[in-house]
């Protein structure tokens, strides 16, 4: 052992050094394994795009989930505010759109204040994808909406899949959230999940009818009330508004009003 | 090298004799958080093993040349640098266990156990031994991770590494699923117990009142 160890020299150069090789070695690790990592965020938000449809159920190989989404599922860029579909976006131009940048970058987004946030998530995109799916012979099938907002802990997002009256639910796939586990986790529990199945949004009056309940409240018979999760009352509420941020004028509202009056059928 | 008993020691010591999480209670943080699923906590056993076992080679190759003022932040420097690497393997290679296992790889960074076994081995003896006593120290983490994770699985979700072992009652089976093992204060329990076995078995492990 060296006793000038501890001389100011042999500190910085034995730091600057160890410094620049952990860079070195965390960078490259970072850039090679990057298309990797990319591709798997692909596969990721397809499959899950898919299971909000139930085009696929449970585990799929990247094969499967990469044929099935190019077959069945078509990219579109909404303008929010129009509701209008941006026309000089193609398949590959909505595919290519980076959401998760967007919704934070100033010059593609608006910032929500306080009343008009009722999802707690700060800023909202100008634009957003939404993903069109048909069947075998391309009639479309149905809508699939990518929605967040906020619960107790976390930002929790999901696709939220609509048939072409764009009223009735097919499904709503939490994929992504950081609530408590065995509690506010379960929103990613496909039993829960599956209760939103056939549900419909609105009401006769056109207005937002759809109501996660405490649980054991939700009629079985009522076309628009779910069951919360016990234990998870502040999360429930994230997905109750969740819905009423994404089913209102600030966000899929004038492109929902637009789909019910047919503007996918003619396209 | 040194010779075979002392590398025994050092290898298998830490797995019940001197284990990191049973006797010096140390990283339990994620033994509580990815223990809910048997293929999570492998994948944290391997992530951690690997971590402790490469910082503590790399630690003690450098010993000699690491300034005793800034000694701790050297080794966070290095363990970190590991601890992103394997995140970033995991991302590519184990996208969903990666998903799942979220912040916790990289709260590997703060795990007492790397910091403990740095400061406490590998600045004081040869790249080998210290190599082999992050391997033992794994070993003797995952063991815990292991034996808490079978527990909780199997009776919490009824199923092994995520195969229905037991049918649920919800499902059309017979089993009614103990939904405390999934919430976190069963694995101190669960911990406490082992811990209890452990200290039956090795009197020698109970501390002086």
């Amino acid at each position: 052992m060296s006793s000038n160890n501890d001389t100011i020299s042999k500190t910085l150069i034995v730091v600057v050094s160890l410094c620049l090789v952990c860079a070195i070695v965390v960078s490259t690790a970072a850039v090679q394994l990057r298309p990797l990592q990319n591709k798997n965020k692909l596969l990721d938000s397809q499959v899950n795009i898919l299971r909000s449809v139930g085009l696929i159920e449970g585990k799929a190989s990247p094969q499967v989930i990469a044929e099935t989404f190019s077959k069945h599922v078509e990219s579109r860029l909404v303008d929010l505010q129009t509701g209008e579909i941006v026309a000089d976006c193609d398949k590959a131009c909505a595919e290519a759109f980076d959401y998760r940048r967007a919704m934070r970058d100033p010059a593609q987004s608006n910032a929500l204040d306080g009343a008009a946030d009722v999802a707690s998530i700060r800023r909202v995109a100008e634009r957003a994808p939404v993903y069109l799916t048909y069947d075998a012979d391309r009639n479309l099938k149905s809508v699939v909406l990518p929605v967040h907002g906020y619960g107790l802990w976390s930002t929790m997002h999901a696709f939220l899949a609509l048939e072409v009256d764009g009223n009735t639910i097919i499904g709503l796939n939490y994929y992504e959230q950081g609530e408590t586990p065995g509690l506010g986790a379960e929103i990613e529990n496909p039993r829960w999940k599956a209760q939103f199945q056939g549900k419909k949004l609105l009401n006769e009056a056109g207005e937002l009818a759809l109501e996660v309940k405490k649980p054991g409240n939700a009629s079985p018979d009522s076309a628009h009330e779910v069951d919360g999760l016990s234990g998870a009352t502040l999360t429930a509420n994230g997905v109750q508004n969740t819905f009423t941020f994404w089913i209102g004028e600030n966000g899929f509202g004038p492109f929902l009003a637009k789909v019910r009056q047919g503007a996918l059928n003619n396209g | 090298m040194a010779n075979a008993k002392e590398i025994k020691t050092v290898l298998f010591g830490p797995v019940f004799a001197n284990n990191p999480i049973a006797l010096q209670v140390l990283g339990i943080c994620s033994a509580l958080a990815v223990t809910t699923k048997m293929d999570t906590a492998l994948v944290m056993c391997f992530a951690l093993t690997f971590v402790v076992a490469f910082s503590n080679l790399f630690i003690s190759m450098l010993r000699s040349h690491i300034p005793s003022s800034v000694r701790i932040i050297v080794q966070m420097t290095i363990i970190a640098s590991l601890v992103i690497v394997v995140d970033q393997f995991l991302k590519a290679f184990a996208f969903d266990l990666s998903k799942q296992l979220s912040v916790f790889v990289g709260l590997i960074i703060t795990n007492c156990i790397v910091m403990g076994r740095a400061e406490a081995y590998a600045m004081k003896n040869s790249p080998g031994m210290s190599f082999l006593d992050g391997i033992g120290n794994g070993l003797g983490y995952s063991v815990v991770l292991l034996v808490v994770a079978f527990i909780r699985e199997l009776g919490g979700s009824g199923s092994l590494f995520g195969v229905q072992i037991m049918p649920l009652l919800s499902e059309g089976g017979w089993y009614q699923p103990m939904g405390f093992l999934l919430i976190a204060p069963s694995a101190f329990i669960i911990i406490g117990l082992f811990i209890w076995v452990l200290r039956a078995y090795r009197p020698e492990q109970v501390e002086k009142a």
